[in-house]
């Protein structure tokens, strides 16, 4: 197919991306990369380094809405940032060494991971039981707008959440995530804040996680014009339409959606990376 | 805002290049130039109006927005005199530059 055909694919792919990702506070990069190793049959480093483009485009395009409304939670998102920064760091200097192949299998054992975590079931419990400890010393609590007024919540084991974030940082920037998939599910479950929040939230961090990784992604030629481009368009166009729905959106069918689009994916790459198509 | 500023900018420099792209009549995969992988011949290609260093400079430009983000949330905690978060906020802002600085090695 001609450069033509295959941009305006791709950027149609990167709209349902941006999409998703802005509805549920991953970022678009799990979509992505799939996309581009198995539909268009592009090497994963490069579909892994345009991806992490759609990752901060998403990130981008919705991330000041969410900040402006109230939703995300900025001292939470420095705070894992810290943790999730390092651990980019370490992992982007790390997947150019690994084998294709191999971060095949690593995606898709992360989805299906996920998508079992996510049908767990999960009643909204959030915390307003007094900080403690790291969670009191950081002033991590805070509260959000609900239909009815501000919700005040408080923030649990904030350095369990600081570790996962470092394995989060690390798996971003080898699969090329964003890592909002642990994100969301490290704040949500681990440290009970409320899901908009982790998503929001997760929305303003992974932006700066993936721009860690794609730093130094760039850096050694694995980030190319003609594709990420009509991704980053796509992308970005999709996530201010999806930033808007937000609001609307219902917490529930939010999960659903992000369960869904994960499981399909899970196996697809899984059948793929063991089977060493890459 | 800041973010939809340089996001823009990026987004209409890009278009701008995809008539450049099109052009191009193969189905290429392809491993990114030297000259498009450092700051400065990123910039000197793009203003030698050559669409691929356009795009790539765009690119740049989209990698800024995050950085930008963490640098406003660093002097927002600065005006509301909040010692400790100035400091996480710049640890992450030098793990960033970091990256970006060290990223080619």
């Amino acid at each position: 197919m001609t450069v033509l055909v295959m941009t305006s694919l791709v950027m149609l792919g990167g709209f349902v991306a941006g999409l998703v990702g802005a509805l549920t506070g991953l970022g678009g990069g799990i979509v992505i990369v799939p996309l581009l190793t198995l539909a268009f049959h592009v090497d994963v480093h490069y579909a892994v380094g345009a991806s992490l483009i759609s990752v901060i485009a998403t990130s981008s395009g919705a991330a000041a809405a969410y900040v402006r409304e109230g939703f995300t939670n900025i001292r939470v998102g420095m705070f894992l940032e810290v943790a999730s920064t390092s651990g980019a760091l370490a992992g982007a200097y790390l997947a150019l060494l690994v084998s294709p192949n191999l971060i095949a299998v690593l995606f898709g054992l992360v989805l299906l991971f996920t998508a079992v975590e996510s049908l767990r079931p999960h009643p909204e419990r959030v915390s307003d039981a007094p900080p403690r400890g790291l969670a009191a010393q950081l002033r991590l609590g805070s509260s959000y707008p609900g239909p009815s007024g501000p919700r005040p919540y408080q923030v649990e084991r904030p350095g369990a959440g600081f570790a996962l974030m470092i394995v989060a940082g690390a798996l971003s920037a080898l699969l090329g995530i964003g890592g909002g998939v642990l994100k969301v599910l490290a704040m949500d479950r681990t440290m009970r804040l409320p899901f908009k929040v982790s998503t929001t939230t997760s929305n303003f961090m992974i932006g700066v996680t993936a721009a860690a990784s794609a730093a130094v992604y760039l850096g050694r030629g694995y980030i190319v014009p003609a594709l990420a481009m009509p991704v980053m368009l796509g992308v970005l166009a999709g996530a201010l339409v999806g930033a808007r729905l937000l609001r609307a959106a219902e917490t529930r069918a939010l999960r659903l959606l992000f369960t869904a689009v994960v499981v399909v994916l899970a196996l697809e790459m899984l059948y793929r990376g063991i089977g060493g198509k890459f | 805002m800041l973010t939809a500023a340089a996001v823009t900018l990026a987004g209409g420099v890009l278009y701008l290049a995809q008539h450049g792209g099109a052009r191009a009549d193969y189905h290429v995969f392809h491993d990114a130039p030297a000259r498009l992988r450092r700051v400065p011949t990123i910039v000197a290609d793009a203003l030698a109006l050559r669409s691929p260093a356009i795009i790539q400079l765009g690119l740049l430009l989209l990698l800024a927005t995050p950085i930008a983000r963490v640098v406003l949330s660093l002097v927002a905690f600065a005006v509301q005199r909040d010692r400790l978060y100035v400091a996480i906020s710049a640890l992450v802002l030098a793990a960033l530059l970091f990256g970006l600085l060290a990223g080619g090695a």
